[in-house]
């Protein structure tokens, strides 16, 4: 079971370490290039050779210990580079359906990547049934995350009609100071990801404070502010950028866990802990909306701001309360997600798509909606995987989006009501 | 620091590809977000669908040009109506989120390995340019204006692309003259009043889309041609995010806006890049501030500042008019 899904995350990781490659800075000329890797580990003493259009070979490389390969060529055009399948290491095979030999174009003066997807080989491969539970239980795992953050993006567009592009950026905030205190200021990761749920929802409370209280004081429109999120979303993805730069890093603590084999499924202990963490915070968030004081005030105002303050609820005290729930909420999204992958400075502008899905699936507004749509989309685009290629799992996830939105547009428990 | 190379790029810039790419992708973005009060998230998908649908006809199944042309301006109305029909109808920020999603599952679908037989996958689609430049009537040499000097491609790519920018800007300009362009003007205003007035305000809509996607496309076919090869990252969601920025800052519902807009955003990002990596290469800027590799992030924050800015202060960008804005979802 284990090796289909590792067969599965290493072709996705090779495909990653390809794009986040740099072309070679030294070689002026054209250059055939790549990394092999299998389950993001690299895979060294393979033999690639590329030959002319004619059959004559112009260059022949070994892999690295980095996985690496280069091969100059001596002019642009035409060339097929094959990778010697007779060289890989035994358990590891030229994923199914993929030619070990391919014929591209290189244009003049191109440092051209080349992508052999590896995966376990294909020997054991297991039938699709038996994927079945292990890729549910790591959608819940996806879903659970993409919830807790969904959660923040539902409330607050229900309470203040602000849909907010920025969202993701939170995410990627937690990720990413959580890295800063486990890896550089040397915390342990639990402390660290404290530490980075506190800023963030600091954070949250602050960019109420000065960016959007003063908006809604000024009456600037629900469209214009949308616009102002996607600002606010490029600004903080370059700063992001600039600091933390391109790759991907993992933390410190937790990283090479063994998963325990369950029956059906294999779970390693971090998922477990990621999993009923989620599952504590989300049972806080509907106690909280469900029984206490600020929480009923939140579904009041969510339901009618005006009607809401004329009741004596202090209704800016309810926003930010939820931007700093929200905002901490999604960046524990972000450590929880970085720690099953890495922190990067898109990790969360690349779930924030499927957060919408989400939020939107279950009904725009709705916390709990927003629970169930994500967990349905984490559970869908997992699964999907056993029908579409991997790659294509997050565009399947949005397409069945946008299905629903065809049928049933106020979402699985939103209210209908009449929409234009 | 050398100004005079500074300014001469930003110049360049200002009527180089970029700006006209971004031209008519805004200009179709205008019609809906300016006039007609859609917000497409998604215009980005627009371009690609005609981009790819140039490339893979040509290059992948031998097409000639103008068929290939044909199957994208074909894409680009089957992905307007596609999108449309079933958010239309819904409250507006449905379609941004519809938009938005769509735009990502065609550049995913695009880049992945599975259709790179058809796509080219994350390198992309070449070899399809050849029929546009063949029927390049400038002959070889270095074409000059001012200070600036192109080969006989760029001429050739640059005069389509502005002749384009300016037939589109004069469709628009009598479109929304006309009794159906004030009907758009009217949604956006209040879409109730429009409907209890009997019009169809759906099928208007759908209308807009389409009209705004096929401008964006011929982007796309700019895009194409100019680079002379289709990639998928060319269209993400940051694309359509300056398209907007162009909109906002040009002012959103004006026939010149986008036009104006798109070459100051580009001159401007012209020079911040010139002026960086001049004053790194002349010391003034230490390594620890800022690497050579850093200049294009700091571009990134310098659009999304100057995208909140504009939208908080000056909503009408700078020919708009603060009226024509007063959008509201709910």
């Amino acid at each position: 079971m284990r090796h289909a899904v590792r067969a599965a995350t290493g072709a996705l990781l090779a495909v990653l370490c390809l794009l986040l490659l740099p072309g070679a800075a030294t070689a002026a000329g054209e250059t055939l290039q790549g990394a092999l890797r299998n389950g993001g580990e690299p895979v060294e003493g393979v033999t690639i050779t590329v030959t002319t259009a004619d059959g004559e070979q112009v260059g022949e490389d070994e892999t690295d210990e980095t996985g690496a390969f280069v091969i100059e060529l001596p002019e642009a055009g035409e060339y097929t580079i094959s990778l010697d399948e007779d060289t890989l290491p035994d358990d590891v095979a030229i994923r199914e359906g993929r030619s070990a030999s391919v014929t591209l174009p290189v244009n003049v003066g191109q440092q051209r990547s080349v992508l052999f997807p590896l995966g376990e080989s294909s020997r054991e491969v297991r039938s699709d049934l038996d994927r079945l539970p292990q890729l549910a239980l790591e959608g819940l795992n996806f879903g659970l995350i993409i919830a807790l953050a969904a959660v923040g993006l539902s409330l607050i567009y229900g309470t203040t009609g602000l849909v907010n592009f920025a969202h993701g950026e939170l995410v990627t905030l937690g990720a990413l100071v959580a890295y800063f205190f486990n890896a550089i200021v040397g915390l342990q990761l639990v402390p660290a990801a404290i530490i980075a749920v506190l800023i963030c929802a600091a954070m949250g409370g602050a960019q109420d404070f000065v960016l959007w209280r003063p908006l809604r004081r000024k009456g600037t429109g629900l469209i214009a502010m949308l616009v102002v999120t996607i600002g606010l979303a490029l600004f903080a993805r370059g700063f992001y950028l600039y600091l933390f730069g391109g790759g991907s890093r993992p933390y410190v603590d937790y990283q090479l866990q063994p998963a325990t084999d369950l029956g059906p499924v294999a779970l390693a202990p971090k998922d477990a802990v990621t999993m009923g963490l989620c599952v504590l915070m989300l049972l806080l968030v509907a106690f909280a909306l469900l029984r206490t004081r600020i929480g009923k005030a939140t579904r009041a105002v969510a339901d009618n701001p005006a009607l809401a303050a004329s009741s004596g609820i202090d209704v800016e005290r309810v926003i930010s309360t939820v931007w700093i729930a929200g905002a901490g909420l999604a960046g524990m999204a972000g450590i929880l997600l970085a720690l099953g992958q890495q922190a990067s400075f898109q990790t969360g502008f690349q779930i924030l798509l499927l957060v919408f899905a989400g939020v939107t699936l279950g009904g725009l507004g709705t916390a709990f909606g927003a629970l169930v749509g994500s967990v349905a989309v984490g559970v869908f685009t997992q699964v999907s995987t056993l029908v579409i290629p991997t790659e294509l799992k997050n565009a399947g996830a949005l397409a069945v989006l946008i299905l629903i939105l065809l049928f049933r547009p106020q979402g699985i428990l939103g209210r209908a009501e009449r929409v234009g | 620091m050398d100004w005079s190379v500074i300014f001469t790029n930003a110049l360049a810039a200002a009527v180089g590809l970029e700006t006209v790419i971004f031209a008519l992708a805004a200009i179709g973005l205008n019609v809906h977000f300016g006039y007609t009060g859609l917000l497409n998230f998604g215009q980005a998908a627009f371009l690609a669908m005609a981009g790819y649908g140039l490339a893979i006809s040509v290059a992948t199944f031998g097409l000639p040009t103008l068929v290939g042309v044909g199957i994208g301006l074909l894409g680009a109305v089957l992905l307007a109506l596609l999108l449309g029909a079933p958010t239309l109808r819904l409250r507006a920020d449905y379609l941004a989120i519809v938009t938005i999603a769509a735009a990502e599952i065609v550049r995913l679908v695009f880049r992945s390995v599975t259709l790179s037989e058809y796509t080219g996958g994350s390198d992309g689609q070449g070899r399809f340019a050849e029929g546009f430049y063949s029927i390049n009537p400038i002959p070889v040499g270095t074409y000059g204006l001012g200070p600036l000097n192109f080969s006989e491609r760029q001429t050739f790519v640059l005069s389509v692309g502005w002749t384009l920018v300016a037939l589109s800007c004069l469709l628009v300009f009598m479109l929304m003259r006309s009794p159906w362009g004030r009907v758009l003007k009217a949604i956006r205003e209040d879409e109730d009043a429009v409907r209890s007035l009997g019009k169809n305000v759906y099928s208007y809509k759908l209308q807009s889309l389409v009209l705004g996607g096929v401008l964006g496309s011929l982007a796309g076919f700019i895009t194409a041609w100019g680079n002379a090869v289709v990639q998928p990252d060319n269209f993400s969601t940051e694309t359509t995010f300056y398209a907007y920025t162009i909109v906002i800052l040009g002012g959103a519902a004006r026939v010149f806006g986008p036009v104006v807009g798109a070459a100051i955003f580009w001159a401007l990002l012209s020079l911040t890049d010139n002026i960086l990596n001049q004053a790194k290469a002349a010391g003034y800027i230490p390594d620890a501030i800022l690497t050579g590799f850093q200049v294009g992030q700091v571009r990134l924050m310098l659009v999304g500042l100057g995208l909140m800015a504009l939208m908080i202060w000056r909503p009408q960008g700078l020919f708009g008019d603060r009226r024509e804005l007063a959008l509201d979802a709910r």
